[in-house]
């Protein structure tokens, strides 16, 4: 299922090296959100190693990951696995042509509930 | 003019692959005072050294350069070829065509050209060579071990049983290191109290052996068979030799709120103390910084109650010079601090231990007296989760934690699994591994043991966090096997912290002029072939301060390290190295500059009277080498503005001619 071209690019955007992943799993350990994703982590790491990037692309996980970095900030061999699942998306993002959040969008969106965090979170995840 | 002859070597394939051995020996031919020139398949072989013995006698040869492996591995062996029929061993130069050539290159053509090249520059170097003769250096007969633990007190053992006298450096009150501080000890499982006191008191009636607890190396001064050593008796405040280790004067001291390192903390001791029952030397040491009297004056109940009058409180460090033949490093481990763990809870509740802690919660001579209790509320625990690699094998970018693999934890994570099984069946036993390693005579028998006799449930995955909350642990996980996230309610987590070398052996490796790796174990002469030995002549190695092991590794390696000790104490004399440094008494300026950068302390200076070029006199503070201490590194030979540093062997004039060589 090796597709180069993909993995490649995702490479590139992530920066992230996923043969220095030991297989701890350590970051599925640490992952608030565990129980809403389909692919865990770890599975995303070992899945673009392995060039198997189409399910990843298809799948919801790519947009229940809460963009919290806990598996960046644990992992033993800082592979980055929050950044993998970030460039995954990207790649979808700009497949789909177009950015699902402007900065122009935000105003109106704005609610006081609304934690910072949650802003930046899905300004990573929405635009590219 | 010289007459030389240049010898090529083909080492199998390993140079004759890349370097057309053939024609290096025939473009050598034509250099000037080269009057032989040959290839052979191995140099090194009885055949090769004789190739050249032959030759020696046969064309009255006065220089020989062997074009072959790095002097590293042969120039001894092709020096001693020479020496057998008369050529001083120091008229023989290597071109090291192998590891600096054929070894780096592919292309046939430009690996003969820089073969050629280097033979070039060796011919050069030999014509300015000059015989050199070996001066000889007495052999002090006494060994010096730092670190009394299990590494220190074997080597120690092992020299004295040999006739050598050996003196143990340990800087805490009693000797015996972490192994004393162990509960059982895998793989079978014997109490590391009863394995290990008896050699502490073997080590402690040996005649020959000497024990300095409560002591530090101060300096370390001089050289292979001849170190000078002061080492810095700290002030116990009790006199040693009056002292019986009755202990009275430990009862009675009023400061009881010192926490017990000997228990990792989870209990006090008194500011006057043994550290434990087994203690060698068995005297009391008062910690100055919680003791009553050193700090306010009052108190002095101990000095009241002790029957022999041993307690000084005006006690000073005390100074002791001696000379020694041998240095044995045995400076061990400590666990590395887990408080940056912030994701374990370490600091937040008192029931995450380490596996240190736990070693001291199942002793008998521990914090809860060998009853297995919750630090808490000192309930027993009924889920006990163990946490493996916790800082070991991480990135190098990973601030926390350590790249290397810390070797034992795996084993004494399975011991403390089983143990607690054993002892308490009702209690739940989880062990999250990353790899279980357990190679080993015996080990990974023990370790599936555990799973299967003692039904330890072993989960391949990382715990990700630890919450208290309620007087539980809320434990996160992933079990990647089954790829599921688990939540487990513990009473316990254990973790298995990384090991670091001690703190204390960065400086003691400068003191000794040791190299060290960047994670701050000392480095071996050779990993493979010389694995004992500091690449500084005469400074050994034992135990867990050149690398993680356990105790059968380091107890064997102890003994390996005695091995080289005395094979160097049974010499009386040792050749020395006649490749030194000397000054030019006449272009010396007296700077100070060769001094500042020698390593060894080689560099002293003497104020000499000069003649004067109008009949008059002047005196000059001038440099002078000691050969004995000398190592030949060549540092002076550059720092030394005014050129009168140069040395023996390799001479500014011997390099400068192999460079014009290659630049030809
Ligand atoms: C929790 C735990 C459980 C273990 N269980 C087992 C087991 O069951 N079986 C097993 O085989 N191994 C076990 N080990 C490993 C074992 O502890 C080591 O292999 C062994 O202690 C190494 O001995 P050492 O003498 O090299 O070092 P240490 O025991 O650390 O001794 C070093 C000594 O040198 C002294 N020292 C340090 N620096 C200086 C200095 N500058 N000057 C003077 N003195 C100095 C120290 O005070 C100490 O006394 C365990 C380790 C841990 C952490
Ligand atoms: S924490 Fe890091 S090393 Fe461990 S499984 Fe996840 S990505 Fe791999
Ligand atoms: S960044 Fe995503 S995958 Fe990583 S821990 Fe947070 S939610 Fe889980
Ligand atoms: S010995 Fe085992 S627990 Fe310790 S670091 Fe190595 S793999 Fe991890
Ligand atoms: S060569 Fe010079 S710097 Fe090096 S050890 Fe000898 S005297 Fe010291």
């Amino acid at each position: 299922m090796e597709n180069t071209n993909l993995k490649e690019r995702i490479l590139e955007i992530s920066g992230v090296n996923p043969r220095k992943c030991m297989k701890c799993g350590k970051c599925s350990a640490t992952c608030p959100n565990y129980d809403e994703m389909e692919y865990h982590p770890h599975q995303f790491v070992d899945m673009v190693e392995k060039g198997n990037i189409e399910p990843l692309m298809a799948s919801e996980s790519l947009w229940t990951c809460l963009s919290c970095f806990a598996c960046v900030e644990r992992c033993p061999r800082s592979v980055e696995p929050a950044k993998l699942i970030e460039a995954v998306r990207l790649a979808v993002i700009r497949a789909q042509g177009g950015n699902h959040l402007k900065p122009q969008d935000i105003p109106d969106k704005l609610d006081d509930e609304l934690p910072q965090q949650a802003i930046v979170s899905a300004f990573r995840k929405y635009s590219k | 003019m010289q007459r030389i002859g240049v010898f090529v070597c083909w080492c199998g394939s390993n140079i004759a692959g890349t370097v057309d051995v053939k024609q290096v020996a025939e473009m050598l031919k034509h250099e000037p005072g080269v009057v032989f020139s040959t290839d052979y398949q191995y140099m090194c072989s009885e055949s090769g050294q004789n190739l050249i013995k032959d030759a020696i006698k046969e064309y009255d040869l006065t220089g020989v350069v062997v074009c072959s492996c790095s002097p590293r591995m042969h120039e001894n062996t092709f020096r001693k070829a020479a020496a057998s029929v008369g050529l001083n061993p120091y008229m023989v130069e290597i071109a090291n065509i192998r590891e600096q050539c054929s070894w780096i290159h592919k292309d046939m053509p430009v690996g003969t050209a820089k073969a050629v090249i280097l033979g070039r520059a060796a011919v050069a170097k030999v014509h300015l060579n000059a015989p050199l003769t070996a001066g000889e250096s007495p052999v002090a007969k006494r060994a010096l071990v730092i670190g009394g633990g299990i590494a220190g007190i074997q080597t120690a053992l092992d020299i004295a049983e040999a006739g050598f006298p050996v003196d143990i450096v340990e800087k805490s009150p009693t000797i015996g290191g972490k192994m004393a501080q162990l509960d059982k000890t895998f793989p079978t499982l014997d109490c590391a109290a009863c394995i290990l006191t008896p050699k502490m008191v073997e080590a402690a009636q040996q005649e020959k052996i000497n024990i300095y607890a409560y002591s530090e190396v101060d300096s370390v001064k001089g050289f292979v068979g001849n170190f000078d050593v002061t080492i810095r008796r700290k002030a116990r405040f009790v006199k040693e030799d009056l002292c019986t280790g009755c202990g009275l004067c430990t009862e009675k001291c009023p400061m009881k709120k010192v926490p017990n390192e000997f228990n990792c903390g989870m209990d006090n001791r008194s500011a006057i103390y043994i550290p434990f029952a087994q203690a060698v030397p068995k005297v009391a040491t008062i910690d100055a910084s919680y003791c009553i009297k050193k700090k306010t004056g009052k108190c002095g109940l101990c000095s009241t109650v002790c029957g022999v009058g041993a307690i000084d409180y005006d006690q000073k460090d005390e100074f002791i010079e001696q000379k020694y033949g041998a240095i044995v490093v045995a400076t061990g481990f400590e666990p590395i601090s887990v408080e940056k763990f912030d994701e374990f809870a370490y600091s937040q509740s008192p029931d995450v231990v380490t596996s240190l802690e736990y070693e001291r919660l199942m002793n008998a001579a521990g914090p809860t007296s060998g009853t297995l209790l919750r630090p808490s509320d000192k309930q027993h625990p009924h889920t006990i989760v163990f946490v493996q690699c916790v800082g070991s094998r991480c990135d190098a970018k990973n601030e926390k934690g350590k790249q290397y693999c810390s070797k034992v934890c795996c084993m004494y994570t399975a011991k403390h699994a089983m143990l607690t099984r054993e002892k308490y069946p009702d209690t739940d036993v989880y062990v999250f591994y990353i790899d279980v390693r357990t190679p080993g005579k015996n080990f990974d028998e023990f370790y599936r043991r555990a799973v299967e006799d003692y039904g330890v449930h072993y989960i391949k995955g990382m715990v990700g966090k630890v919450v208290p909350e309620n007087g539980k642990l809320k434990v996160q996980a992933s079990d990647l096997l089954a790829n599921e996230q688990l939540h487990i309610d513990a009473d316990m987590v254990v973790l298995a912290a990384a090991i670091e070398p001690d703190k204390s052996a960065r400086p003691l490796a400068t003191m000794l002029t040791a190299s060290m790796d960047t994670n701050d174990f000392f480095t071996e002469a050779h990993p493979k072939l010389r694995p004992v030995e500091s690449p500084t002549a005469g400074v050994f190695l034992s135990g867990m301060c050149q690398g993680p092991k356990d105790i059968p590794d380091t107890v064997s390696q102890a003994s390996a390290c005695a091995a080289k000790v005395i094979g160097l104490l049974s010499k009386d004399k040792l050749t020395g190295n006649p490749c030194v440094a000397h000054s030019d008494e006449l272009l010396c300026n007296g700077c100070s500059s060769c001094e500042k950068v020698c390593p060894y302390g080689a560099i002293t200076y003497a104020d000499k009277e000069f003649r004067m070029p109008d009949r008059t006199t002047a005196v000059r503070r001038v440099a002078q080498v000691n050969p004995a201490v000398c190592q030949g590194c060549g540092a002076c030979t550059v720092a030394c503005p005014s050129g009168a540093m140069d040395l023996y062997g390799f001479s500014n004039q011997q390099i400068m001619a192999e460079v014009d060589a290659i630049c030809k």
